[in-house]
């Protein structure tokens, strides 16, 4: 069975947690500005929305990538960035309809959340279970997955 | 069924990986147009800074990945086609008979009439070939003079730029990059690129390219306005047109590419078109030759699904760019222009090089363009394509269009 | 690891910036924000100097662990001396400000001079300039903050600012960051005003990185779990944030009411966290929105509120109809209890406003409640306060008074002086609830007989923060103790003290002691930090640290004749309540403290104590 990050913003505060977690993973120090999971702030409302890449069947960034240097992790879906192959060209980072590939200038490489091999260290530093880490069944992704289609400009939804 | 595709840049081997998924016994033949694995143009001018080999610039990595999935990859130009016998003919006189034929040939690189520009010491920069050759000669010191400082311009000026040579860039019109920048957007790339020490010459025409002396010495450039310049290293980089000449006689309609409806298909029944050289539906409206990787992602993956026979329809891609100039990046989507009576969001910090403009139409975002800015760009992609209704969000982005994630989760995500 | 070792020194007069590797000498005694910014502070500065003079430097630092996944650590404090009190002054601040000075590669920065024009500082990594400010001078802190995000288009940036008040110079002004987080008390703010210095504003992308990392992942998640697993910082700080008190210390009989008056409010109930969270009748929702945390806190006691959209306040001006910075406890107090209001609404927007103009509500409630005594008795009247009934329980005074202190105007500027110079100016100095003219917060000493000392003896003048006993006094933490005696005060408030010097010097949040000692903390810092930390170094550190800002103090002008309290505290006994009867005991605790510590009886530290704790 797959799973899935699923993202409850209602019980987020905004501690950030998640974002060191996920640079200290990839970068080895806590380093917030690189975490691929980021925490949006609506101050004046007070809601926090934290926010990552959904491994989405369309997988823009990996059909743009012109060096194959985005590739599949058979075991959890996702859509792997490969530091060796990817030339830095940030084809990918303008695909993706949701904003989740990021250039990180100080490598040359584009950056963005790979499950951390099954294993996300954000739902595991999140204090309040904002971050889950379900079946991929279950629920949830379903807000994104509706925009996901509506992004589909007709180029993915008859190709199933 | 026999699919032929002619061209094996991506949208030809998206296509038949795609035809592949879908017609398991299908006989699939990729014939490339240039000696070797089928490569990415997208990967050369990092192949020129240093960055990757080679290899690097392969589109797919692994030396039996076609003939794993029973793609048949030949190498040869394509001369004719004669649509009623199903044949394509190759140059040297081979035909090779289909039932589908999909026409992924891309573009090539042009020359302006300046005289001149077949000199040795002058080149494209479009093939690996071109690529080599600009390898070579681009040493460090080496005086080079960039014609043309358009998208394809800008992208070998970060390379060249990374190479250390003693760069000027001549564009004839008034602004860098100005298919994909406004008048304050280009103004900030110049700026930049001069800060970098590149030299640029807007509004300036190339009139001559001579041998200042003896043959194989250095090169004399001439432009107006200015003073001659010498040159190692000529680099023309002034268009592209799309390489569809092989069609003449076959019926397939063409304009400024191949025409093509909403299957990819052409005016000719069995013949599809894909990529560079296809004139495509556009999102904005309309159709046009985008000649951008993830259009020609879209229109191999669409043509290959009509081909076999699956009915895809498409609706359009979105134009987008985006492209480092000497380390700064920036993008464009959509009718960024805007459409007329429409609202704009401006903002712009000359001192920290970062600019952005949102299009509106109404309550939706059409078009944007930034400069400076690389989180989280590609929701600008998002709010355009979904259409995402913006209600109060759209007077905050005209106070800080930066808040463009904001803007995009408050709608969608709520 | 864990510093950045390196310091930024912004030279205002001359408009430079520079850095300079961090003297990593004195970070070994003095670990980090308050502990070694004083350090610096006492070193480059005469004792004497104007708080408002040039002369006067303003260091903003963060700790060891500001920027590591240690749970709260994300904390700065601005170190300068106080405006308000001419006393050391140490403001200790959250949001997410602190971490972003540490990311972009800075320990700590200090100011020197004063910038010929407004200015703010804008540093993005290694590039760090002094920009014009007349565009940002004479907006309010949030429009500050926002202005600079859009002018260099990064949402992102953090922004660190005063507002008008501070720019004029009421004398409790703070340094605001994060819209509203904020270095509070003694007047820091004033003195960035003075210094011409608008905002800080950073975008940080360098990374933090820890000496020992595996066995540092490890002691910030038993931390957390610690946390998580305690009733105060698991639940009651996370549910009520620390407006959890306000029932609980009128009950105890503690809570300064109308200028001290009395020590119970009939109103608290009104204006408690329940309160906060109770849906109203009239729209169906409560006053709090949700909860908060700064960075990487695990606890987020922070409020976030909205007003009623048709109350006084905000029905004409809809600017203030968004959510924003709730009340926490001491807020709700001084602009409550203090002032004898019970409209919680009303206190809800003076808060807002003590945030957007950048101001302390503690010492602007306890003023304004010191103010309305003067009224009621007559020392002043409708002349001075330009027409404001300005009496008791008032919510429209209140409210309108806040406004003018925050633009500087009218009466606010009175008001603005502080409950020390007002009360003086206006001749009743026995009427300021003050300690070295710091505004005591929201523990009545006679009710709480630890806090009188705590106040008494508070190097910044009169704080809660400084040695926060009611932990023990009344919660219990870490055992406790009988809130109506002297009996063992002394050595409590010292070694409250002494800790909570260490934490603050950390980067960590003081609100972790509910549930952390300092043997929960010595680990993270030890596996943070090169060198040797255990509980005891922390200790000594403390200490140290203590006689540190002590020795300065004396040096300044201060005597042991300072470590006092107002004389209503010492000589009107509570009227109502457990501690009805009683006045603060502080002359028998005092003498005892300054034995402990090893001062004489004058509160000089001694020449052993100096070489003990290594000064």
């Amino acid at each position: 069975m797959q799973r899935s990050l699923h993202i409850v913003p209602e019980l987020c505060t905004g501690c950030l947690q998640c974002e060191m977690a996920c640079s200290y993973d990839n970068e080895g120090v806590f380093n917030p500005a690189k975490s691929r999971i980021k925490v949006f702030n609506f101050h004046d409302q007070g809601r926090f929305v934290p926010y990552t890449c959904t491994q989405c069947a369309e997988a823009w960034c990996m059909m743009a990538c012109p060096v194959d240097a985005i590739s599949v992790d058979a075991a959890t879906g996702a859509k792997v960035v490969s530091d060796v192959l990817c030339v830095g060209c940030k084809v990918c980072t303008i695909a993706c309809p949701f904003g989740t590939v990021n250039y990180n200038s100080t490598s040359g490489k584009v950056i963005k959340c790979d499950l951390c091999e099954g294993d996300p260290e954000c739902a595991k530093a999140c204090p309040t279970s904002a971050i889950q880490w379900v079946d991929a069944n279950w629920t949830g992704l379903d807000r994104m997955r509706t925009w996901a289609a509506k992004t589909d400009a007709g180029t993915q939804a008859t190709a199933h | 069924m026999r699919y032929v595709i002619v061209g094996a840049g991506p949208s030809g081997v998206i296509a038949a990986e795609t035809l592949r998924k879908v017609d398991r016994s299908g006989d699939i033949t990729l014939i490339g147009g240039e000696p070797g694995p089928p490569y990415s143009r997208m990967a050369i001018p990092y192949y020129l800074s240093g960055g990757i080999d080679e290899s690097g610039t392969l589109i797919r990595k692994d030396a039996d990945h076609y003939d794993a999935l029973d793609i048949r990859y030949v190498h040869g130009l394509a001369e004719s086609v004669a649509p009623a016998d199903r044949r394509l003919t190759l140059e040297g006189g081979e035909a090779i008979a289909y039932d589908s034929l999909l026409v992924a040939t891309g573009s090539s690189a042009v020359r302006p009439p300046v005289p001149g520009l077949d000199r040795p010491g002058v080149h494209t920069c479009w093939t690996m070939d071109d690529a080599r050759a600009i390898h070579d000669l681009a040493r460090e010191g080496a005086d080079v003079v960039l014609i043309g400082a358009g998208f394809i311009g800008c992208i070998i000026l970060e390379a060249l730029v990374e190479r250390r040579v003693n760069l000027t860039v001549v564009e004839v019109e008034d602004r860098m990059v100005p298919r994909m920048m406004n008048a304050a957007a280009g103004a900030m790339l110049k700026r930049w690129c001069e800060a970098k020490g590149v030299r640029v010459l807007t509004s300036t025409r190339v009139t001559a390219v001579e041998d200042s002396g003896n043959g194989g010495g250095p090169l004399r450039v001439s432009v107006d306005p200015g003073a001659p310049m010498r040159a190692d290293l000529v680099v023309v980089a002034t268009g592209v047109r799309s390489n569809m000449d092989f069609l003449d006689g076959s019926g397939v309609k063409t304009a400024t590419g191949i025409v093509v409806d909403d299957r990819l298909a052409t005016s000719v029944d069995g013949i599809y078109a894909a990529g560079d050289v296809a004139e495509g539906p556009d999102f904005s409206g309309g159709w046009m030759v985008h000649a951008i990787q993830p259009t020609s992602a879209d229109h191999g993956r669409i043509a290959a699904l009509n081909m076999a026979g699956r009915g895809a329809r498409y609706q359009g891609s979105l134009i987008m760019n985006v492209l480092d100039t000497a380390g700064l990046v920036s993008a464009s989507f959509g009718k960024w222009q805007g459409t007329d009576g429409g609202d704009f969001a401006e903002a712009a910090d000359e001192a920290g090089y970062r600019y952005i403009r949102l299009a509106f139409d109404g309550d939706h975002l059409i078009g944007a363009l930034c400069v400076g800015r690389t989180e989280h760009v590609g929701v600008l992609r998002g709010l355009i394509q979904s259409r995402v209704a913006l209600g109060a969000w759209k007077a905050r982005l005209q106070a800080d269009p930066h808040r463009i994630m904001e803007a995009y989760l408050a709608n969608t995500q709520a | 690891m864990s510093w950045t070792r390196t310091i930024l020194r912004v030279d205002l007069t001359n408009g430079t910036c520079a850095p300079e590797p961090l003297n990593m000498g004195w970070a070994m005694k003095y670990l980090g924000q308050r502990g070694l910014a004083t350090k610096y502070f006492v070193e480059e500065t005469d004792p004497k100097v104007d708080p408002l003079s040039p002369d006067n430097k303003m260091i903003m630092a963060t700790g060891p662990l500001t920027g590591t996944c240690a749970s709260t650590a994300g904390r700065y404090s601005v170190i300068t001396k106080g405006a308000l009190t001419g006393a050391i002054a140490c403001s200790n601040s959250g949001g997410f400000f602190g971490n972003e000075m540490k990311n972009a590669g800075y320990d700590m920065i200090i100011f020197e001079g004063r910038a010929p024009n407004p200015v703010y500082l804008l540093i993005q990594n290694d590039d760090a300039r002094l920009l014009d400010a007349s565009e940002f001078w004479g907006k309010s802190v949030w429009d500050t903050e926002e202005g600079i995000k859009a002018k260099h288009q990064d949402p992102l940036i953090r922004v660190a600012s005063i507002g008008v008040s501070g720019e004029k110079g009421c004398k409790f002004a703070c340094v605001v960051n994060d819209m509203h987080r904020a270095a509070g008390r003694s007047g820091v703010g004033t003195v960035m005003g003075s210094k011409n210095l608008k905002a800080v504003a950073i975008r940080g992308t360098l990374g933090v990185a820890v000496d020992d990392a595996p066995r540092f992942l490890a002691a910030a998640d038993a931390g957390k779990k610690v946390l998580a697993d305690n009733a105060v910082t698991g639940q009651g700080l996370p549910t009520f944030g620390t407006q959890v008190l306000m029932n609980v210390i009128n009950e105890t009989g503690a809570l300064p009411t109308r200028n001290s008056r009395e020590v119970q409010f009939d109103g608290a109930k009104d204006i408690s966290a329940e309160a906060m969270a109770e849906k109203r009748v009239s729209d169906g929702k409560a006053n709090l929105i949700t909860n908060a945390a700064c960075f990487a806190c695990t606890i987020a006691c922070g409020r976030v509120s909205a007003i009623e959209r048709t109350h006084y306040t905000v029905a004409e001006r809809p600017q203030y109809q968004v959510a924003s910075g709730g009340l926490e406890y001491e807020a709700a107090w001084a602009l409550g209890a203090a002032t004898g209001v019970n409209d919680l609404d009303a206190l809800t927007f003076a808060n807002f406003i003590c945030n957007e103009q950048g101001m302390d509500p503690i010492s602007l409630g306890a003023t304004v409640g010191a103010a309305m005594e003067l009224f009621e008795s007559g020392a002043i009247g409708t002349a001075e306060t330009g027409g404001i009934e300005l009496r008791f329980g008032s919510a429209e005074a209140l409210t309108q008074v806040t406004e003018l202190v925050g633009l500087g105007e009218g009466f606010g500027v009175d008001v603005g002086l502080g409950s020390k110079r007002l009360c003086e100016k206006y001749g009743n100095p026995d009427l300021s609830m003050t300690v070295k003219g710091q505004e005591f917060p929201a523990y009545d000493p006679r009710g709480i007989q630890g806090m009188g000392l705590t106040y008494a003896t508070a190097n910044r003048g009169a704080c809660h923060l400084r040695s926060y006993t009611v932990a023990s006094e009344i919660l219990g933490v870490p055992e406790k103790t009988d809130p109506l005696t002297t009996d063992g005060k002394a050595a409590l408030v010292k070694a409250f003290q002494d800790a909570t010097a260490a934490v603050d010097s950390s980067g960590l949040c003081v609100f972790t002691t509910f549930a952390w000692t300092l043997d929960d903390i010595a680990p993270q810092i030890d596996a943070a930090c090169e060198g040797s930390w255990s509980t005891d170094t922390l200790l000594e550190v403390g200490e140290r640290i203590w006689t540190l800002e002590r020795q300065y103090n004396l040096d300044a002008g201060f005597t042991g004749k300072d470590d006092s309290l107002p004389k209503r505290l010492l000589k009107d006994a509570a009227k109502t309540g457990p501690a009805k009867g009683l006045v603060n005991g502080l002359d028998k605790m005092l003498p005892e403290y300054y034995q402990l510590r090893g001062w004489t009886a004058d509160g000089v530290p001694t020449n052993e104590t100096l070489q003990r704790v290594a000064l």
